[in-house]
């Protein structure tokens, strides 16, 4: 019971329970039968109000009172005196119930309807509010109910925004004030409402009265969020714009056929095998949108490419939102045997249509090309088998990169049209980050608190991300990293969360400029077999990343060692369309659901999860974010494969037989996984037919 | 620190379910098909649903439907859609679905949708996002979830999404992580999870965990062991449960406990009831902590019971 201490009770206060219960019994018993007779007299009313008085959460009560008051009103046939007697009256009940219990739902929404029928005095509702508020700033029905009589009344957000700025100046910690303040204000900033426009000046004096809160007491929670919702506003675009690609822009891609020499003059960040002659073409927006299809992005190459492409969202859970989309270009199988470049024009937006989630519109139509040069088909190595992939050490050897390098990620940042309205508002955009840089640092040095270094942190990221374009690396990644490991034993409950930030901002400043990231490339092979064609492989291996970021600056990565670290999750990994081998071993991933994104991976053959926490775990922290039947997102058509899997129960391993019916994996290292018994094994063999190696043995063929 | 004392809890909640004549009883008697469906399914995750008359409580969640084809929450009291997903909740733990007239239940349901995609909870128009997600879990445990225009409930349910991430009861509410949790788990329900910032929703979720260990459900208040469901089970949905200290929260629910009588409370040493007792366990359950059985987080059922729905036995 809320708020009621646990004691038990003495004799006396049993028998005044007791006696209470009676007569509560008695009403509602006697109450339920008027009901149910449809009985509406005087008595009966009043049974019912001194019912409520007592227990305003009856609904069944509030449900009769709305059919009397309807009774009573066809009776009184409109005489205005007697309406408005039997509308105050009540009025008068509900006052009364919430006297008992002003979080009442039933109470504050029979208050509504009355009001509603438009023939009550609003006079009195302000001043009901105000003695509401002064009892309990927070009590979120009253709240509501003010923005319903707000609205009945007209009164403009102007001057709601003022009733929530004498709030905050009579107590800051109103986190129900701060709430409203931002819905007004939004609104008002969205309408480009008079005084409101341009929103620069607006939020300077926001950022001022925001600070007041968080200095002066920098645990209150109250700010916080207003203030983060402040710099989202000031350092965030609204429309949708293409952040980077694969092919990159400017960049010649060598297209190889099913086999290749080594050849040092070629940079392994542009070489590409194509077994079937297609390329993937992958486009990474800033945020999620929808509407990509070949009106709205078209592409031109001199090459004869068969029919329309068909762009497909890179989204977990089978919607037609996301943030990456692919397409695939079709090169004719004649064509391989040729040795000419051919290029390729992509333009983005030139037509409307792309709209992010919130209803933005992508509004700066951009082009980006890439040249292929398709290479001469090798003598056929047919009977080549497919070979064991190792991920041991010695297989590696750090790539020795040449002068020439192109990189592999440039930012398409260049390629945005910038009109002057944007050079303006990102000079205003530097001063208030500068500003409130210096701001929080000020705030530190006095005193050491979470809500500082955790701000301070995001502003220093901020400032990186408005630079990057110009400078070629973040500036601040040593000292933002060092906060959160400050944060993370300031604020150890929160650790991980702080964990998580630190990876994504240790993955951003390992690809901010060539030089770092060619720490982490590698040459994969060994003296027996022959490379796995001329690919890097990125290794971020013992870098205890518990999550994955910085994805658009990898779309060109095709084997990726993410071993030995402390992943949970590999959200983001599904935009990697080259990616044909992976390790996520020695992690903590605790279900398949979490392989979600792997299933966008057409290319991936080789899969290494070993050692992970797959069948240790009740509960499926993923079980939502990857498409199932649970989510009605997708149905499981088990009928033909259920004589496939014999005496499995299929039920038992839904997630598995999701995640991997439609990979086509040539090699899967499951062990050291709860769930990989004998028995799981010999269902995966059974829908993964594609697979030759599992667990380092080579399977039978059938 | 003891454990969880799952038999003192057991007899609790059969003893409140016997006792009708208190105060307290007679107080929450229009709400007792919720009261069940907490009671019921706290004994299924303590594995002891067997204790209790199957063909009594079927019998008794039956006569609480009214002509429209809804429940209310008590013999005599009118239906609300509360009531509605309480008595199926019910149905579905003993595995008895198969009593009832689909169609009439799925019917009334969706006779609740509103132009705007909203839900009312009964004729007399109260909207509330509590109700979109009663109404979206009813109708998947039901298999009917295509009775309703999904893409305008979705619709309507991000327009109640807040700046800070969160939801509100209707648009321009204050978030709150009861509402939050309804409207995560109507998104999760319906494939659209993908609406959701869960970074930024995460970080608020997660900033609910107060010193002592306890979840708050919203900021500068009290921890109250109920958060321990919707906060939780939001947080787990959303894949960012790992942001909050899993054993401070354990062992908060635990110190909630009364471990003479039985029961949990919002906060230690507070008078105990079945609301807390449910959430406590359930809350318990999603932590992962020992001899409970799962629990999912979006449909608020056991996992086996969610998995006989939709895969079979």
């Amino acid at each position: 019971m809320h708020g009621q201490p646990r004691k038990a009770p003495k004799p006396e206060d049993e028998a005044a329970s007791a006696a209470k219960a009676e007569k509560l019994r008695n009403l509602q018993s006697q109450f339920l039968c008027f009901h149910r007779n449809n009985i509406y007299s005087k008595e009966a009313l009043e049974v019912n109000a001194k019912l409520l008085e007592i227990n305003p959460e009856h609904y069944t009560a509030w449900n009769y009172r709305k059919l009397a008051v309807e009774h009573r009103l066809t009776q009184s046939e409109s005489d205005p005196d007697s309406v408005n007697s039997i509308l105050n009256e009540e009025l008068k009940v509900v006052e009364s119930a919430l006297r008992q219990n002003f979080k009442s739902y039933g109470a504050w929404h029979h208050r509504k309807w009355v009001l509603s029928k438009g023939q009550s005095s609003l006079d009195h509702e302000l001043r009901l509010l105000d003695r509401f508020q002064k009892a309990d700033s927070r009590n979120f029905h009253a709240w509501n109910y003010r923005r319903f009589v707000a609205s009945l009344l007209n009164i403009s957000e102007v001057d709601e925004l003022q009733y929530t700025t004498d709030m905050i100046n009579k107590n800051f910690s109103n986190y129900s004030a701060w709430h409203n303040r931002s819905v007004l204000l939004s609104n008002l900033l969205k309408r480009k409402a008079q005084v409101f426009f341009p929103k620069e000046k607006v939020l300077n004096e926001e950022y001022e009265l925001v600070h007041q809160a968080l200095f002066t007491d920098p645990d209150d929670q109250s700010g916080w969020f207003y203030h983060l919702w402040l710099l989202e506003q000031t350092v965030k675009a609204d429309a949708p714009l293409l952040v980077s690609s694969w092919p990159a822009h400017d960049s010649n891609l060598i297209l190889l056929g099913d086999s290749c020499l080594e050849d040092s003059a070629l940079s392994p960040f542009n070489t590409f095998h194509s077994e079937l002659g297609t390329i993937p073409l992958v486009v990474y927006f800033n945020k999620a949108v929808e509407g990509v299809n070949s009106s709205t992005i078209s592409v031109e190459s001199v090459l004869n490419m068969k029919g329309e492409l068909t762009w497909k969202p890179l989204s977990t859970n089978n919607s037609q939102t996301a943030q990456v989309w692919v397409t695939y270009l079709n090169y004719p199988d004649i064509k391989l045997h040729s040795s000419e470049f051919y290029p390729v024009e992509v333009s983005v937006g030139h037509s409307q249509g792309i709209i992010s989630s919130n209803g933005f519109h992508y509004s700066h139509p951009s082009r980006f090309a890439f040249k292929v040069f398709v290479r001469p088909f090798e003598k056929d190595l047919a009977g080549h088998g497919v070979e064991m992939v190792s991920w041991r050490e010695d297989n590696f050897l750090l790539y020795e990169s040449h002068s020439q390098e192109s990189n592999p990620i440039l930012s398409l940042d260049q390629l945005n049209i910038k009109d002057d309205h944007e050079e303006s508002s990102s000079k205003w955009r530097a001063e208030t980050i500068a500003n409130e840089i210096a701001l929080f640092r000020e705030l530190l040095s006095e005193i050491n608190c979470k809500i500082g270094k955790l701000t301070l942190a995001r502003l220093l990221i901020a400032h990186d991300m408005m630079m990057s374009p110009i400078a070629n690396k973040v500036v601040h990644s040593e000292e933002v990293i060092e906060l959160y490991s400050d944060l993370m034993m300031l604020d150890s409950p929160h650790s991980q969360y702080y964990k998580d930030e630190r990876s994504l901002v240790l993955l951003q400043q390992i690809t901010s400029n060539m030089e770092s990231l060619l720490r982490y490339c590698f040459r994969h092979g060994d003296r027996t077999s022959s490379f796995l064609g001329n690919s890097i492989c990125l290794r971020l291996n013992n870098l205890s990343l518990s999550r994955v970021g910085s994805v658009e600056k990898l779309l060109w990565v095709q084997m990726l060692d993410l071993s030995h670290n402390e992943l949970r999750s590999i959200e983001g990994l599904e935009a990697m369309q080259l990616l044909s081998c992976l390790n996520l071993s020695n992690n903590k991933l605790s279900s398949f659901t979490a392989l979600g994104p792997l299933r966008l991976l057409k290319s991936l053959k080789v899969l290494d999860i070993a050692c992970n926490e797959i069948g240790s775990h009740s509960i499926d922290t993923t079980r939502y974010l990857c498409s199932s039947p649970l989510s009605h997102t997708e149905e499981i058509g088990w009928s033909h494969d259920e004589m496939v899997t014999g005496d499995v129960n299929l039920a038992n391993y839904w997630e598995a037989f999701l995640i991997f019916k439609d990979l086509n994996l040539t090699q899967l290292d499951i062990v050291g996984n709860a769930i990989a018994d004998e028995k799981f094994k010999s269902f995966l063999v059974k829908i993964v037919p594609t697979l030759k190696w599992l667990d380092g043995q080579q399977l039978q063929l059938h | 620190m003891g454990g969880l004392a799952a038999e003192k809890h057991i007899q609790y909640i059969l003893t409140v379910e016997k006792r009708k004549d208190d105060f307290v009883s007679v107080v929450m008697e229009h709400l007792r098909m919720s009261g069940a469906y907490w009671g019921l399914t706290t004994l299924d995750l303590l594995e002891k649903l067997d204790t209790v008359d199957v063909d009594e409580v079927v019998s008794w969640v039956m006569n609480c439907q009214h002509e429209s084809g809804g429940f209310g929450g008590n013999i005599g009291h009118d239906p609300h859609i509360l009531y509605t997903l309480s008595a199926v909740q019910v149905l579905a733990l003993f595995d008895k679905l198969n009593v009832l007239d689909i169609d009439k239940v799925t019917n009334y349901v969706a006779g609740l949708q509103n132009g705007d995609g909203s839900f009312s909870g009964d004729i007399w128009g109260e909207v509330d996002t509590r109700f979109s997600y009663i109404a979206i879990c009813c109708l998947s445990i039901l298999r009917c979830l295509n009775k309703i225009n999904v893409e305008k409930a979705v619709s309507y349910i991000i327009s109640c999404k807040n700046l800070d991430g969160g939801f509100g009861c209707t648009p321009g509410g204050e978030s709150h992580a009861g509402q939050i949790f309804c409207c995560v788990a109507a998104l999760s329900l319906t494939g659209s999870l993908h609406h959701i910032d869960k970074d930024l929703l995460g970080w608020w979720l997660c900033e609910r965990q107060v010193k002592s260990g306890g979840l708050n459900g919203r900021p500068e208040k009290l921890p109250d062991v109920c958060y321990s469901w919707w906060v939780l089970s939001s947080l787990i949905m959303i894949d960012r449960v790992h942001w909050i200290n899993k054993e401070k929260l354990v062992k908060y629910i635990l110190d909630c406990q009364d471990l003479e009588n039985g029961g949990i409370s919002d906060r230690p040493d507070d008078a105990v009831d079945v609301y807390h007792t449910y959430f406590g366990v359930a809350g318990l359950s999603l932590l992962e902590y020992p001899g409970l059985k799962a629990i999912d987080p979006a449909y608020a059922l056991p996992v086996n019971v969610v998995n006989r729905i939709f895969f079979g036995r």
